[in-house]
């Protein structure tokens, strides 16, 4: 990594929801950054923390859900901890998100003009006439064609591909530096999704904005991330350059991961997948959260939670990469 | 546009015939106006002659088709009571009522959107408890009480407002008002909060549960993210999306607010027209309350149109299907 400071600093990120049958940790200890213009992939299972990381960045999470323990920075400034007002003006101007469904993201009451207007007037110097020719630039940049006739649409006289273009431009309308987006061509058609994902790309690095691209689809990330982060029960199971992390896994769930992506250049007789499922947050087990799927697994993955730590050419949470563990794999190996 | 209210009219027709149906239908059998237009001392000859005037000798239909003529026409025949035009009574009661009523649905209005939205957005705070307690007892108490327990305090104990009748009133052409005199807006007061709390209680709670609904939504989380002001959350996003359900209910409600001022009127001797029907059903006066109940239902009609016309106004999503389907 080179030596700027990153745009954005997550540490020992904590998010608990306290329910009437205690605190559930749905994020913990959760650390990485970014740097400027680029792009991260987050990937995981369901519920693995992927969006809630990206909720918790915005400052959204959904109440009673909190941030406990650690920081986010944002070009060296912390803003976990800043007061709603103070965090509006983040939002929007400095970080800007994109939400999975275009279908329920847009106002249905309103144009999409007057959406794009309003967001600019919002965060930007600019009065409503400017910012509606900047709106009608912002649709043609995103690819709407007519732009200065469909300004005045409203969101349900778009396809739902056509929204996810106007939920884009929405985003990064009031330029921010960092965008958030989160499954951003889930709900979407197949077809449209590789063009949702191409725009989002070239904006990005037209605009040297650098995103957070939160998905499960590995072929979205290997596309388009340059880094990536792969989320395991509320934790960073491993991180690193996409390259490294696609074709040298280190941490087990990873490999099975990438495993299970079945292959184009010959048929499989059966999908190769990970055993059993992962645990609910009220039941995560002892030590690493995987060691229960973990083909790998030995004694001290039942006891002590792993730290990210350098495993190859990647960062991974994982006991086989720590040197005190060696030993006892080699023990376990031998008895065997 | 055009299409459409013409095309709503017409599905009005055949609501208002059935209710003119029913009400000259059931009124035939409520009571034998000749017995009491007579009084005490009468022979055969006078109640035939009687009956031959009115034309109750006449089969059903016949009856029916001759009320359902001179309806349409504006005339409702004389009242049996007071031997009067009913129209005219009618005309004379309707301005007392419809003051009464807008009153009541404006201040339900007035008091009810604001006290809901505030429960909707601080739903945890001890002034929304507050509300919500005190709209149960709006909800539940039935309207008479209410209206003797405020008589009660405010013109029997305090000795502020009239507990009864309009105060004085001005004419303008054939419409009385009672908007423009000191005396008539104190006794409107009392009358209108009786007539106005449930209303006002039911939009609070509607106004509540929409607005929590809404603020679920995608669409008000997208516009946080993009860093809108709370208020442009709060006021442009949220509350115009809860706003078709609020027309819905406010629309009926001030239908039946016209209609239930009956009790309202009763208890505050208000000489609006729902008075006037009570005062008609005691003399088994048919005209009268078959007028009534048509003008009524055709209030009913006209208020679910405006409301119709209301949702094109606010969901640009209706505009495209209503076009389609007219």
């Amino acid at each position: 990594m080179s030596n700027t400071q990153p745009l954005l600093e997550v540490r020992n990120l904590r998010v608990e929801f306290p329910t009437r049958r205690g605190t559930l940790v749905a994020l913990d200890d959760v650390s990485f950054e970014i740097q400027p213009g680029e792009v991260l992939g987050v990937v995981g299972e369901s519920g693995a923390g992927k969006s809630m990381t990206g909720a918790a960045i915005i400052g959204l999470l959904e109440p009673p859900g909190r941030i406990a323990g650690g920081q986010i920075l944002l070009n060296g400034r912390r803003i976990d901890n800043l007061p709603y007002k103070e965090m509006r003006t983040v939002r929007g101007r400095e970080i800007g998100a994109i939400f999975q469904d275009p279908l329920t993201t847009l106002n249905p009451l309103y144009t999409v003009g007057r959406q794009l207007v309003e967001t600019m007037t919002t965060h930007l110097p600019i009065g409503p006439g400017e910012a509606r020719k900047k709106a009608i630039e912002w649709l043609e940049l995103v690819g709407i064609p007519a732009a200065a006739q469909r300004i005045d649409s409203y969101p349900h006289e778009f396809s739902g591909g056509m929204r996810q273009r106007v939920v884009i431009a929405l985003a990064l309308c009031a330029e921010p530096k960092l965008i958030v987006a989160d499954e951003p061509t889930t709900a979407l058609d197949v077809s449209i999704q590789a063009q949702v994902i191409a725009l989002l790309k070239t904006l990005a690095r037209e605009k040297g904005t650098s995103m957070m691209l939160v998905t499960h689809d590995m072929g979205v990330i290997a596309e388009t991330a340059d880094r990536v982060a792969v989320m395991y029960a509320g934790r960073i199971a491993e991180i690193g350059a996409v390259r490294q992390v696609v074709k040298h896994p280190s941490h087990p769930y990873t490999i099975g991961l990438m495993g299970s992506i079945p292959p184009i250049t010959h048929r499989l007789e059966r999908m190769q997948q990970i055993e059993g499922s992962m645990p609910r947050l009220s039941a995560i087990p002892r030590g690493c959260a995987y060691n229960p799927r973990c083909p790998q697994v030995f004694a001290r993955c039942r006891e002590e939670r792993p730290e990210l730590t350098p495993a190859g050419e990647t960062r991974a949470s994982c006991w086989l990469y720590d040197a005190e563990s060696e030993q006892q794999v080699l023990r376990a190996g031998a008895h065997a | 546009m055009p299409a459409f209210i013409i095309s709503r009219v017409l599905q009005a027709l055949p609501v208002m015939l059935a209710v003119a149906l029913i009400s000259f239908a059931m009124f035939a059998y409520v009571g034998d106006p000749v017995a009491i237009m007579l009084g005490q001392d009468y022979t055969q000859a006078q109640r035939d002659a009687l009956i031959r005037d009115l034309g109750l000798d006449q089969p059903f239909f016949v009856q029916f088709g001759t009320f359902l003529l001179n309806a349409v026409q504006g005339e409702f025949g004389l009242s049996y009571r007071l031997s009067r035009p009913v129209i005219e009574l009618i005309a004379e009661r309707a301005p007392a009522t419809l003051e009464l009523a807008l009153t009541a649905a404006f201040l339900a209005l007035l008091v009810g959107v604001p006290m809901g939205i505030y429960t909707g957005l601080y739903r945890n705070s001890w002034l929304s408890r507050f509300f919500l307690t005190f709209s149960l007892i709006g909800v539940s108490l039935p309207t008479f009480l209410i209206g003797i327990l405020l008589i009660l305090c405010f013109s029997v104990w305090l000795g502020w407002l009239p507990s009864f009748g309009r105060g004085d009133t001005v004419q303008l052409g054939w419409w009385s008002t009672g908007f423009l005199t000191a005396s008539g807006l104190k006794a409107l007061i009392l009358p209108s909060i009786t007539l106005g709390l449930f209303q006002m209680t039911l939009i609070m709670r509607l106004v509540r549960a929409e607005m929590l609904e809404v603020l679920r939504t995608d669409y008000i989380k997208f516009a946080r993210a993009r860093g809108l002001t709370n208020r442009a959350v709060n006021f442009g996003h949220a509350l115009k999306n809860t706003l078709v359900p609020v027309i819905t209910i406010t629309g009926l409600q001030l239908g039946a607010i016209i209609a239930f001022a009956i009790v309202t009127e009763t208890v505050f001797q208000w000489p609006g027209m729902g008075l006037l029907f009570i005062q008609s059903v005691g003399a088994a006066d048919i005209p009268v309350m078959a007028a009534y109940l048509i003008l009524i239902a055709a209030l009913f009609v006209t208020i679910n149109l405006i409301v119709d016309l209301l949702y094109f106004a606010v969901d640009p999503r209706l505009r495209v299907g209503g076009a389609k389907g007219h």
